[in-house]
């Protein structure tokens, strides 16, 4: 059964079942791998992608729910030649050691800022907990957001890409 | 003739002003004398800071994020916003001189130090039957805490509820002074439970309805806890499972237990004050409680006896399968579609409490009269507790549609219970997402208001997670 996402500002025919979550359809389908499968169970938040601008687990959404839904995953940020503010304050912050739940932490510190341009430490902290790192570059991840705010900020990125893809 | 029924008249508002007055009136207790250093036995003061566990002070009393026991907590009641007091040994804002008389007589009569009178939402109707004795650890507990120098904002409320001589007469109306009286028939057990849940435990505050004056009415019939459903805990209790004294034990200590699920919203603070408690205490709680509940009846027990042999049957199953996932089919109706791809993964995973998801047969949630925790876990989840492994929920709230969730929650509702549809579905849903009802979200495990609690969120807006 096909349906229509939206992803990246682009439609997308996906021809899946509609109780397939959207991870499986990004990674099998849409060759979009920047979303990573880390428990299918929502508690990791390796997965992570924003729907309508929320930071969303997409290993427990189905692709049912998300017909009239705009999605931005990893990719939609930005490129490897021109990354956007957030990606760029994660590379310039070096905060990936294995980088498997960076993709994630990015997404939703994107969904963070779009919201909240100037988080303080504990608004950060609050907003990252439901996404875990095991490798530990927890403070680094946090100088990346701050860093990433204040890039958001200064060149007037605020609502959310770094240039079109 | 006209001159002399107005005379009358105003001599007659004099004199019920005159009598009111009188009522209401409460003297002043004369401030301590701050040269005069206060000292307590530490075994008092450890003593005091177990009691004020099992009271839950610091839930109120702190703003999540800030000092602990410097009051400013906004407490949502239908009457308008009332906000909690510092009770930090502060001299100026705080309780700093309040003798222990006073103390004492805030506990049992809900009067300040200066002779003002306290609203209920201090829920001095159940504190005024702790003892003397525990009142007076209290007061050494909360006396050898951090002074803070903070005042709440002024109190939110209409007149004449404003007016706070106006409690005189609620008192005499609703509040029954007085210590807990054991019952002489019961173990010592028992009257210890009876006494921590009716008194410090306040157990009603939240688990009993209240009429419209703000008083309770019944005895834990079911009322409400800043949003959430507090359900009734007698014999009314919604819970597919009936408690029993040892898995209440196991819930109250823990915050957990295989048939109920994992406490959440305000509960998840309860349990986790709970937790370090003495564990004799937390025995006598569940032994009260029990005993509160009854026996189930035959027929709830053999309903009861009947999931419990059904899911471990699936469970069985399940074993025996390389394929635990519950598969949609074409002719599911919509919300048997989401609840098979969404909640499914989780709720029917087989996976132990409290990290797996509870199995709806037994989950009070959607067998409970009001759909209230249903949509508020739903939209909001369980979020993560902060730097300590908990349970957690996601929530759905942003990819789910008004009409996805009524759809899913009136299949959850056909499904796992034979209580009938909910009526006030839509309403309740479009007043929690709009934010008109308003729901504090809490993590599930590990949380106290403290200084350090930052997963809490306490703005107010319910449309951010």
């Amino acid at each position: 059964m096909a349906i229509t996402l939206r992803i990246n500002g682009e439609a997308h025919e996906v021809d899946a079942d509609p109780a397939t979550p959207l991870l499986y359809v990004l990674r099998d389908d849409l060759q979009l791998n920047g979303a990573k499968y880390g428990c299918g169970l929502g508690q990791c938040g390796a997965c992570t992608v924003m729907v309508d601008g929320e930071a969303v687990f997409s290993c427990v959404t189905p692709i049912m729910l998300l017909e009239d839904s705009e999605i931005v995953t990893l990719e939609g940020l930005g490129t490897i030649d021109n990354p956007g503010p957030v990606q760029a304050a994660f590379i310039e912050k070096q905060a990936a050691q294995c980088g498997y739940c960076i993709p994630g932490m990015i997404v939703r510190a994107q969904a963070l800022l779009q919201k909240n341009p100037a988080p303080s430490d504990d608004e950060i902290r609050s907003a990252l907990s439901p996404n875990l790192c095991r490798c530990g570059t927890h403070t680094r991840i946090l100088a990346a957001v701050k860093r990433a705010s204040e890039l958001m900020q200064s060149n007037g990125a605020a609502a959310g890409r770094g240039e079109p893809a | 003739m006209f001159r002399r029924v107005v005379l009358g008249l105003i001599f007659l508002i004099v004199v019920a002003v005159g009598v009111s007055v009188a009522i209401a009136w409460r003297s002043e207790i004369e401030p301590r004398d701050t040269a005069e250093p206060l000292e307590f036995d530490p075994a008092l003061v450890e003593k005091g800071a177990a009691l004020a566990a099992v009271g839950n002070c610091i839930a109120c009393h702190t703003v999540p994020g800030q000092k602990a026991f410097a009051g400013g907590l906004a407490l949502p009641t239908p009457f308008g916003t009332i906000y909690s007091t510092n009770i930090t040994p502060d001299p100026e804002t705080g309780i700093g001189l309040w003798t222990e008389e006073a103390f004492q007589r805030a506990m049992r009569e809900g009067v300040d130090r200066e002779g003002n009178h306290l609203y209920p939402a201090f829920p001095y109707d159940h504190y005024t039957r702790v003892t003397e004795e525990d009142n007076r650890a209290l007061y050494a507990f909360l006396m050898t805490r951090e002074p803070v120098r903070y005042t709440a904002p002024e109190n939110e409320l209409p007149f004449p509820i404003s007016f706070r001589p106006i409690l005189a007469g609620w008192k005499i109306l609703f509040l029954d002074v007085g210590a807990f009286e054991p019952d002489p028939d019961r173990s010592e057990e028992w009257n210890r439970g009876a006494y921590l849940a009716e008194g410090l435990g306040h157990c009603g505050s939240c688990h009993t309805a209240r009429n419209r004056f703000g008083a309770l009415s019944g005895h834990w019939n079911g009322g409400e806890a800043e949003g959430w459903a507090a359900f009734a805990i007698n014999e009314a209790s919604p819970a597919p499972i009936p408690w029993d004294r040892e898995s209440l034990h196991a819930y109250l200590r823990n915050g957990w237990h295989p048939h109920h699920g994992v406490s959440r919203g305000p509960m998840a603070e309860v349990t986790a004050n709970l937790g370090t408690l003495p564990e004799a205490d937390v025995r006598a709680i569940a032994t009260y409680v029990a005993s509160v509940m009854g026996e189930p009846t035959a027929e709830r027990r053999s309903r009861a006896d009947q999931i419990l042999q059904d899911l471990e049957g699936d469970a069985a199953e399940q074993a025996a399968s390389t394929d635990v996932q519950a598969v949609a089919t074409s002719s599911d109706s919509l919300g048997a579609s989401i609840y098979r791809s969404a909640c499914a993964t989780c709720h029917e995973s087989g996976r132990p409490q409290p990290f797996g998801g509870l199995n709806l047969f037994m989950s009070a949630a959607v067998n409970a009269p009001n759909p209230q925790n249903l949509i508020n876990l739903t939209l909001y989840g369980l979020p993560a507790a902060d730097g300590v492994r908990s349970a957690v929920m996601p929530g759905f709230g942003a990819v789910m549609s008004d009409e996805e969730l009524l759809a899913l929650f009136n299949y959850i509702r056909d499904r796992f219970t034979d209580q009938p549809a909910w009526t006030d579905l839509p309403e309740r849903l479009r007043a929690t997402r709009s934010g008109e009802y308003h729901v504090r979200i809490l993590p599930s495990d590990g949380i106290e208001r403290g200084p350090s609690n930052i997963g809490a969120s306490d703005d107010g807006d319910n449309t951010q997670n």
